[in-house]
């Protein structure tokens, strides 16, 4: 690999801005400059050095900072564009020609041209995806680009820069000690390190050095964001995610979805409401009760070793559990939320036969409207059976009657009641408030009695493995931004040249405020001369500036 | 007193005193170059004295409406924003104890109590929490999210400062059109408060029957004469102002003639200030900021960001992820808040590496800190009242 030799005699590689040992500065271009540019110590940068073959250019690009804040750009306009309008999974209709109608009713063209572009799943479309991934990409990339020939840098510095290093530096002086003279470079020792700052001395020089550890916060707040998003990904391998909703009425008794051998039974839904009164903000969103407490008394089974699928019989008490809102169920990695709820589901429905003409009762029958019999038996010759159950009944078609769901929202019965007067049995179509008799008229009637009602809750299961991995990789983030962000890489170099002169120059990546309350503290303490302020005293140059009190 | 009037008065004496601390600073930094250092010294602390008092009185607002809600008092628009203006208060006051800059409070006060106005337009009714509230982490991330939002905030106060400091306002710039137009928002915000408090206070009631996106009938309440009518309206009240003009039922007819009337009273205050001084606001506020240390300045900035940026993330991101997996089943659901915490912090990101690797410093950097306080106000204001979604509060 080509070097570049320094006057001091030192090898760097191609494209070194600063001598790695002394600090003269090797491109023209930095000889020009009136301040150093100290961002990564003047390190060789790959991507800034080659640029011949297709991964050079592709390395190069993703490197940039200019592309990675274009890509940062992007994906915070493409974020925003989502917020428009609802989001699909914020609706609550599930076909894809339910989802255009309701962009095309509720929001006119532009709900049809936002579906349409598929800017309504905009998070999951293969091009925000893309987005993601190539800044993911470009902060893998710029990182090692960066981090490892600065790494190295840092590792090696020499306490001794050249002049031309020092003069460039923004916080400068030079100029014989007003006091103590000869006894400079020790007292400057003994403040800095009460400073808490690291000293080292080679010669007549001295290098003051503290927070090293700061440079090193980007690249450790970078590596926390690839593992972030690389858990992300990992939700994508079967068995690390699960997402599953149920509906669990009271005392029912179901596998839990996505968790396998285990059973849930509901043993009460409970729906808490504040008894204050509602205020004007809430009138006027049409609340009236505020909930304050939803609650499902779940009770856990496992299934027991070498149980079939499905078998309830045998079945093993984990615990009881209350899931509220804010409060899930967690057993074994999965945890089961209180999402939903619904009240008052019919439960069963009863029936007295009765004589239409005396209105007498042969007997009650009892139908539980999720499992109704098939036939109910009231004695030796009195018995009703079910022709046709339908849960939901939605009208007729055809002279034959329809259910919109299995849900028992609107049940509707044929029932055939055989009793000593008909023992061939008369047929009756029974639904709410509704009665048919389709083969002619009857003597006897269903005559209903009453229902009894349960609340069911809407159950979401989930278990994801990935959350430890995105733990750590948020946690690596916080302690990196905390490191860049709170703490400040400072460095004084001080020379004490053969005419009595001292040079000193100080730099830091940051909060130059603070370098300079220090450079005061070892400047009284020296009796240092008095330094300036490059970058202040050029704007002053042109124009004259305020007080610090201001 | 009960304990809910004592927190309500609390809460006024902390807004005078910041009244009477932004003249104050106002002093502190008058262009008397003699006595300069002087005046700085004496006004600066009576000053920052009297905010502090303020500070403390806000704080004790706070405590007492906590210990009488029983729960944070973040829940609601008026608690979530009058927090906010607080902790923008707390971290001027950290930030005048790092840098000792008098300036500062002549920008971070009056924005502080326009927020603070603004936040009393809203019901100060005391709610208890739904369910999904009822955690500690409403205290956690909420406080956490509004101190980083906060501290973000100072950035943008000195970036202004550096803005009003050294944007020529004799020459016709983009610069300056852009500077005046956020004075002009400012101006708007105390137009919102202008309009609500005159109607309110003349106790201007309206109602109308209109029917909703779902096609049913309700009745709204205004308490603005109505400039646009809901869909389908029926004229409740009688010797009321008819509407110009019928929206949709998509559109919020209410906030829409509330947001008309704020930027009419606005505009007539500008107009009004403008035809009073003869000048731009920028052009009457620039004298006072004269001896700023715009490097100084630039430096605050750059430093509240980097202050900052780890709070907020910790708070909106970290911590909201946190609660929303324990609360909603998922630590992300691209909800809007959401989104736009995250647009947040994408900003923020974005300006910290062209500040670093691109060297954007003084007036490209201020720039970016104002337009980076506007998304935070956005994020306060239009996600939670317009754009409908989880976070969307009454």
């Amino acid at each position: 690999m080509e070097k570049i030799t320094c006057e001091c005699g030192h090898e760097n590689p191609v494209g070194t801005k600063l001598c790695g040992k002394c600090g003269r500065p090797l491109t023209e271009e930095e000889k020009q400059k009136k301040l150093v540019d100290m961002r990564y110590d003047g390190i060789a940068i790959r991507s800034k050095t080659y640029n011949k073959s297709i991964i050079d250019k592709i390395w190069n690009f993703f490197s940039s900072v200019k592309v990675g804040i274009t890509l940062i750009i992007l994906n915070l306009v493409a974020a925003s564009i989502g917020t428009i309008l609802p989001q699909e999974f914020y609706v609550s209709v599930s076909s894809a020609p339910e989802k255009a109608k309701y962009y095309e009713d509720t929001y006119g063209t532009f709900g049809t041209l936002y579906y349409n572009l598929g800017l309504s799943d905009l998070y999951s479309s293969w091009w925000f995806q893309i987005l993601v991934g190539m800044l993911g990409v470009s902060i893998i990339v710029a990182s090692i680009d960066r981090g490892l020939p600065l790494h190295k840098s840092l590792k090696n510095q020499r306490v001794k820069r050249h002049s031309s290093f020092m003069k460039r530096q923004r916080l400068v002086a030079e100029g014989v000690p007003t006091a103590e003279q000869g006894k400079t470079l020790d007292l400057v020792e003994k403040k800095m390190k009460d400073m808490k700052y690291k000293v080292r001395r080679e010669g007549n020089a001295l290098l003051a050095e503290k927070n090293r550890f700061a440079r090193y916060g980007p690249y450790i707040n970078h590596l926390g964001l690839i593992i972030f998003l690389g858990a992300v990904m990992l939700r994508l391998l079967p068995g690390f995610y699960i997402d599953e909703s149920t509906w669990l009425r009271e005392g029912e008794l179901r596998a839990v979805p996505g968790m396998e051998g285990y059973f849930i039974h509901n043993d009460k839904f409970i729906l808490e409401t504040y008894d204050n009164e509602p205020t004007e903000e809430q009138l006027k969103q049409g609340v009236n009760v505020m909930a304050k407490n939803y609650q499902t008394n779940v009770t856990l089974y496992k299934q027991q070793e070498g149980d079939l699928p499905g078998q309830t019989d045998n079945l093993k008490v984990v615990d009881k559990y209350e899931i509220k809102v804010n409060s899930p169920l967690k057993h074994d990695g999965y945890a089961i939320y209180q999402m939903d709820y619904g009240l008052n589901e019919l439960k069963t429905m009863k029936f007295a036969l009765t004589n239409k003409t005396s209105g007498d009762s042969l007997g009650e029958i009892t139908i539980d409207l999720s499992s109704p019999e098939t036939e109910y038996i009231l004695n030796n010759d009195t018995r009703v059976e079910i022709v046709s159950y339908l849960p939901d009944f939605s009208g007729f078609e055809e002279g034959v009657p329809q259910t919109a769901s299995p849900t028992p929202n609107n049940p509707a019965f044929i029932f055939r009641m055989y009793t000593p007067e008909k023992p061939e049995g008369e047929t009756s179509f029974v639904a709410i408030q509704q009665t048919l008799e389709p083969l002619g008229e009857n003597t006897y009637k269903m005559s209903f009695q009453g229902v009894e009602t349960r609340n069911m809750s809407g159950l979401t299961i989930r278990k994801d493995k990935t959350i430890p991995f995105l733990f750590i990789g948020g946690m690596i983030f916080m302690l990196g931004v905390a490191i860049g962000s709170y703490w400040a890489h400072r460095r004084l170099w001080v020379e004490e040249l053969p005419d009595g002169t001292v040079r000193l120059a100080a730099h830091t990546n940051k909060n130059w405020f603070g370098m300079k309350k220090e450079m005061d503290a070892v400047t009284a303490f020296a009796h240092l001369p008095a330094y300036i302020d490059q970058v202040e005293a050029e704007k002053e140059e042109s124009k004259k500036e305020g007080d610090n009190t201001l | 007193m009960s304990l809910i009037d004592l927190s309500g008065n609390l809460l006024f004496v902390a807004f005078i005193c910041y009244l009477i601390g932004t003249f104050l600073f106002g002093g502190a930094i008058k262009e008397k170059e003699d006595t300069a250092a002087k005046r700085a010294d004496k006004w600066g602390k009576i000053a920052i004295s009297i905010t502090i008092v303020g500070f403390l009185a806000q704080l004790g607002y706070f405590i007492t409406r906590w210990i009488y809600t029983g729960h944070a008092p973040v829940s609601n628009m008026f608690e979530f924003t009058t927090a906010f203006g607080m902790f923008i208060i707390l971290s001027f006051i950290i930030i005048y104890f790092m840098y000792r800059v008098t300036a500062l409070g002549v920008v971070a006060l009056p924005i502080a109590l326009l927020i603070i106005a603004y936040a009393s337009m809203f019901t100060k009714d005391v709610s208890p929490l739904v369910p999904s509230l009822q955690s500690y982490w409403l205290t956690i991330h909420v406080i956490t999210a509004a101190l980083g939002q906060s501290i973000l905030s100072m950035s943008a106060v000195a970036g202004l400062i550096y803005l009003l400091k050294n944007v020529d306002a004799k020459k016709a710039t983009k610069e300056r059109f852009w500077l005046e137009a956020v004075m002009f928002f400012c101006v708007l915000v105390i137009g919102f408060v202008v309009a609500t408090t005159a109607f309110r206070a003349a106790g201007y009631e309206a109602s109308f029957e209109h029917v909703t996106q779902e096609g049913k009938t309700e009745v709204v309440e205004y308490h603005m004469p109505a400039i646009f009518g809901p869909n389908d309206y029926v004229a409740l009240s009688e010797d009321r102002m008819t509407p110009f003009v019928e929206v949709p039922a998509l559109f919020d007819a209410s906030k829409m003639t509330t947001v008309v009337w704020s930027i009419l009273f606005g505009s007539v205050l500008y107009v009004l200030i403008r035809l009073i001084a003869r000048r731009s606001v920028t052009a009457m506020i620039q004298p006072l900021l004269k001896r700023v240390n715009s490097q100084l300045m630039d430096e605050i900035g750059y430093r509240a960001v980097l202050i900052g940026f780890p709070v907020f993330t910790l708070g909106a991101l970290i911590f909201a992820m946190i609660w929303a997996q324990i609360a909603w089943s998922r630590f992300w659901g691209w909800d809007p808040k959401e989104v736009w915490a995250l647009i947040t912090w994408l900003f923020y990101a974005a300006f910290l590496h062209l500040r670093l690797s691109k060297g954007w410093e003084g007036k490209k950097s201020a720039w970016l800190t104002v337009i980076g306080f506007l998304i935070i106000m956005f994020n306060l204001v239009v996600v939670n009242l317009v754009i409908a979604g989880l976070h969307s509060y009454a």
